[in-house]
């Protein structure tokens, strides 16, 4: 390989960043998740200021995504067992703009606990008809749509009688390396929280609460489907209008 | 205004729904080359459970992204996303061409990568940046670089040169732990 001569001048080109948002997520060094005592860096973050390979990011079209990519209970032959619910709502950057035509992937456990995965192997039946995958793009207005089953909890080993409360974990990409982020949704009022370190390691309670999924009867579909409403709030640009509120950092 | 909402851990059964995905440029591109490498936790243990992602310009150090100001362009054959789940040995490869230098607010940035890793035991991502070796002048300019002081922590974010590419290692904590970015 040689040096790099051929490309053309860059002229010096700033461009807007986003607004950093770190007191809404839990730290990487968290002691009640054992599993984070050896994979958490022990020196101080740098700051990477945002340029320009940090304000893009990929982005996906329709021929990435199937059909039937957003529908968890129609990817194989029967309909899987379990809850069939609705699964709705926005992507949104912190300055309330819909974030558009943006990659959302899901994956969960079956209505019993189980996921299709080789190291999952806990006595609970796995389901013929349910993978636990899905995909889709949000429309113009950021909105996103999942049809599927619910959850199950699930027990882990990180604490005496842990057991995961129940869940989808959501992976976004926004339109910026910056926006990228991996979340779990949650369902109202379940009695596991408490116990959980994943939501525990969540400083704030109010941050807590906004990973949690709210009913929506109105998007429930009669003799047919629960729906649960949750909108994602990715990061937004470090000039809105409205910046008064300092505390998201 | 909305609050943004919380990271958490991919989990252990990431590949569920993080489908691999390791080329940023079609096989047979010009100039295409692999990026390898493997990802060691605390204790120097190859970790089977994380997923590396990689973003970057095309060779030109143009992006296909409406905020680039110089305009989006599209580069047949290249996407600059790829993203490759550890093995069972902790190893990851992805396949892309090099980037060109990207201009920054005081002049040209090296020609580099910006990696994202997400594991099981992670609550949020890391994310760090490689470099590439043969470009000393340009690092030498860098701005993200420059800002490291300490050569062994700048060597971290250092490609080496392999036979079909490059390998670049990544250490969450420990001995010669990578340099991670707050971006
Ligand atoms: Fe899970």
């Amino acid at each position: 390989m040689t040096e790099n001569t051929d490309a053309p001048a860059a002229a010096p080109l700033t461009v807007p960043g986003f607004r950093r948002d770190h007191a809404a997520h839990p730290p990487l060094d968290y002691p009640p998740y054992r599993s984070t005592a050896l994979r958490h860096p022990t020196r101080p973050l740098k700051l990477l200021p945002h340029m320009l390979t940090e304000v893009t990011g990929p982005v996906f079209g329709h021929d990435r995504i199937g059909d039937l990519d957003h529908d968890l209970t129609r990817q194989r032959s029967g309909e899987p067992q379990g809850q069939r619910i609705i699964v709705h709502g926005r992507v949104l950057d912190a300055g309330g703009r819909p974030v558009p035509h943006s990659l959302v992937e899901v994956w969960q456990a079956n209505a019993g606990g189980r996921y299709r995965h080789v190291i999952d192997n806990w006595p609970c039946p796995l389901d013929p008809n349910f993978d636990g995958a899905g995909r889709t793009l949000t429309d113009a207005d950021g909105r996103y749509r999942f049809v599927t089953v619910r959850p199950g909890a699930y027990p882990w080993r990180n604490h005496d009688n842990a057991w995961r409360p129940a869940h989808i974990h959501f992976s976004l990409f926004g339109t910026s390396f910056t926006q990228r982020l991996v979340t779990q949704m949650y369902f109202p009022d379940d009695p596991l929280f408490g116990q959980d370190p994943m939501w525990n390691a969540i400083p704030d309670e109010a941050a807590r609460q906004r990973l949690v999924a709210r009913y929506d009867h109105g998007a429930t579909e009669p003799q047919w489907a629960l729906a649960f409403a949750w909108d994602i709030v990715l990061r937004g640009p470090e000039t809105t209008p409205f910046e008064q509120e300092a505390d998201d950092d | 205004m909305p609050r943004t909402t919380p990271s958490q851990t991919v989990g252990p059964f990431l590949h569920i729904g993080l489908a691999d995905d390791p080329y940023a440029a079609d096989e047979g591109a010009p100039g295409g080359l692999w990026i390898r490498g493997t990802v060691y936790d605390g204790a120097g243990a190859p970790m089977p459970d994380a997923i590396v992602e990689t973003w970057q310009a095309d060779p030109d150090g143009r992006f296909d992204h409406p905020a680039d100001p110089r305009g989006a362009r599209t580069s047949p054959g290249f996407r600059g996303f790829a993203r490759c789940a550890t093995d069972a040995d902790g190893a990851y490869s992805v396949f892309t061409r090099k980037p060109g230098a990207v201009p920054g607010p005081a002049g040209p940035q090296a020609p580099h990568i910006d990696v994202s890793l997400f594991a099981r035991g992670m609550l949020r991502r890391v994310v760090t940046r490689l470099y590439f070796p043969e470009d000393a002048a340009a690092r030498a300019a860098d701005p993200v670089l420059s800002a490291i002081t300490d050569d062994r922590e700048r060597d971290t974010l250092l490609a080496r040169a392999a036979d079909d590419g490059y390998r670049f290692d990544i250490r969450v904590q420990g001995p010669g732990e990578t340099v991670f970015f707050d971006v």
